[in-house]
């Protein structure tokens, strides 16, 4: 437990030593204040809700979480000090853990940073602030799954870049699971199963209901297993791919 | 005279290379062990398995009487260990770094101050503390990590070419830091420096091609070599054992030269 603490600390502490932190933060505030209230008409529909806030969450994290975790396993295996890490009294969980909750609390950092936006739609009018804490909580949910996605996608090389790419490419077919051209591609040839299960996968699915203030226990747990899904996948690669 | 590391029938194959050829070999405390080799011929990699970074293909590692493949937490807090290049984390400075180390090493508070300042002196680098990793010189990196494998006064020390890059100031320092701390420890060294062997080792091993060739003291080495080579006598025996050209020239004037 002490272990996984100091890992996480120094992770984070190394966000903040360059201007990464500060940029992502800015941009991330900046880009769900235009969507919501440009783009999602937040004035315009007249409701006291957060649902043109939440309903781009998916579309933010998609580039965003992958700029964050891009780094997590790329650059210790640049730099060398995946051998130091390694060589530590530490266990190989520990070490993806640590790194996996660093990003996390980053990510709780820049939802937390929106709290004008909730402080707005309660001086304007008088909404169901359980949903929006449901929201609030769907959304760090959905940015684990992502997270863990980019962890693992980032123990593939030792560029950062192509670590980037990729992880946006992984991402964004779990967010278009569920969206009719790409579950048409299936529908022709696969069992009716099998497109429904693709489409099952789907984070955009999974949080729409979330971002409305309906927790089902079957949305945390699909969060969940994706979460816990990527960081063994993350392990796998790691072991494999850490001497190269 | 307790044995630190005992290695047997080691072996580390990357799909048809065989980097490591079944080696056997132990370390005593007390000893200072200088691992020698040509480039690619197993050092690092043997190196790595000891300090259960990479998984052997074949054979057995104990350290403190750990075995490093099933209780390998163990085996890894007996060993500080010093990579290949230094690496350690560029945005961080030595300071918060070594508060790092000496967390995942368990020690807190006045305990952890007092190890970060003791290794601090040792190794020199009270004037860098505060500055970022990545703008140190080469020397000062190699010290934060030496600072870094040295910090939980380790009963085994493995490092990795710890004078490469160094000015002669600089490795003499650490000559003398790892002389001083060989008689209570079980160091492995590696070098392609034959004079460092002499000058701070108590016994010495060559690898070629993943196999142990050499297996003596310093002097041994020295021994083997010749009457007739003057100069470099050791850098001929290390020729002799890991090339076949020595061997085939009688001659011996192209290497070591004769008096």
């Amino acid at each position: 437990m002490k272990n996984l603490w100091s890992l996480s600390k120094r992770e984070l502490a190394s966000y903040f030593a360059t201007p990464v932190a500060y940029v992502f933060i800015v941009i991330f505030l900046l880009l769900a204040g235009f969507l919501t209230f440009q783009v999602g008409g937040f004035y315009q529909r007249e409701q006291a809700d957060l649902v043109p806030f939440f309903t781009w969450h998916p579309w933010l994290y998609l580039f965003l979480v992958p700029a964050v975790t891009m780094r997590l396993w790329a650059e210790e295996r640049k730099t060398g000090t995946i051998e130091l890490l390694m060589t530590l009294p530490i266990t190989l969980p520990q070490a993806i853990l640590g790194k996996f909750l660093a990003a996390w609390l980053f990510a709780l950092v820049a939802l937390v940073l929106t709290f004008p936006i909730w402080i707005t739609v309660n001086a304007l009018g008088d909404p169901d602030n359980g949903a929006i804490a449901a929201g609030y909580f769907g959304s760090f949910l959905m940015a684990g799954g992502f997270l863990a996605i980019g962890s693992a996608t980032s123990a593939i090389t030792r560029n950062q870049v192509i670590a980037f790419v990729l992880s946006v490419v992984i991402c964004f077919a779990f967010l278009l699971a569920s969206f009719p051209g790409f579950t048409e591609f299936f529908e022709g040839w696969a069992p009716e199963v099998i497109s429904e299960a693709i489409g099952s996968f789907s984070f955009s699915t999974h949080f729409d209901a979330i971002s409305k203030g309906v927790l089902d226990l079957r949305d945390l747990v699909f969060f969940g297993s994706v979460i816990a899904f990527f960081l063994f996948l993350n392990a796998l690669i790691l072991e494999a791919k850490k001497a190269e | 005279m307790t044995s630190m590391i005992e290695i047997r029938g080691l072996a580390k194959h990357f799909g048809p290379l065989k980097a490591v050829d079944g080696v056997d070999f132990e370390v005593r405390q007390g000893e200072v062990l200088g691992f020698l080799g040509p480039n690619g011929a197993g050092k690092s990699t043997t190196m790595k398995m000891v300090t259960g970074f990479l998984a052997p293909s074949a054979g057995t590692i104990r350290v403190c009487g750990h075995d490093v493949s099933t209780e390998p937490i163990a085996a890894k807090e007996c060993i500080g260990y010093l990579p290949e290049g230094a690496p350690a984390y560029p945005d961080m400075t030595p300071l918060s770094f070594l508060h790092f180390i000496g967390e995942i090493r368990g020690f807190f508070g006045a305990e952890k101050t007092r190890r970060i300042e003791e290794v601090v002196r040792k190794v020199h680098i009270e004037s860098v503390l505060h500055q970022p990793i990545d703008t140190l010189s080469k020397g000062y990196k190699r010290r934060v990590g030496l600072a870094q494998a040295l910090l939980h006064d380790p009963a085994v020390l493995i490092m990795d070419e710890p004078t490469d890059g160094l000015d002669p100031n600089q490795k003499h320092e650490v000559r003398a830091l790892i002389k001083n701390m060989g008689r209570d420890k079980a160091i492995v060294l590696s070098t392609h420096i034959l004079e460092e062997v002499e000058a701070v080792c108590t016994r010495a091993i060559i690898i070629n091609r993943g196999r142990l060739v050499f297996d003596g003291t310093p002097a041994e080495l020295d021994g083997k070599a010749p009457r007739e080579v003057v100069r470099n006598r050791m850098d001929w025996v290390f020729r002799s054992l890991t090339t076949s050209e020595v061997t085939e020239k009688p001659g011996l004037a192209a290497v070591g030269g004769v008096a």
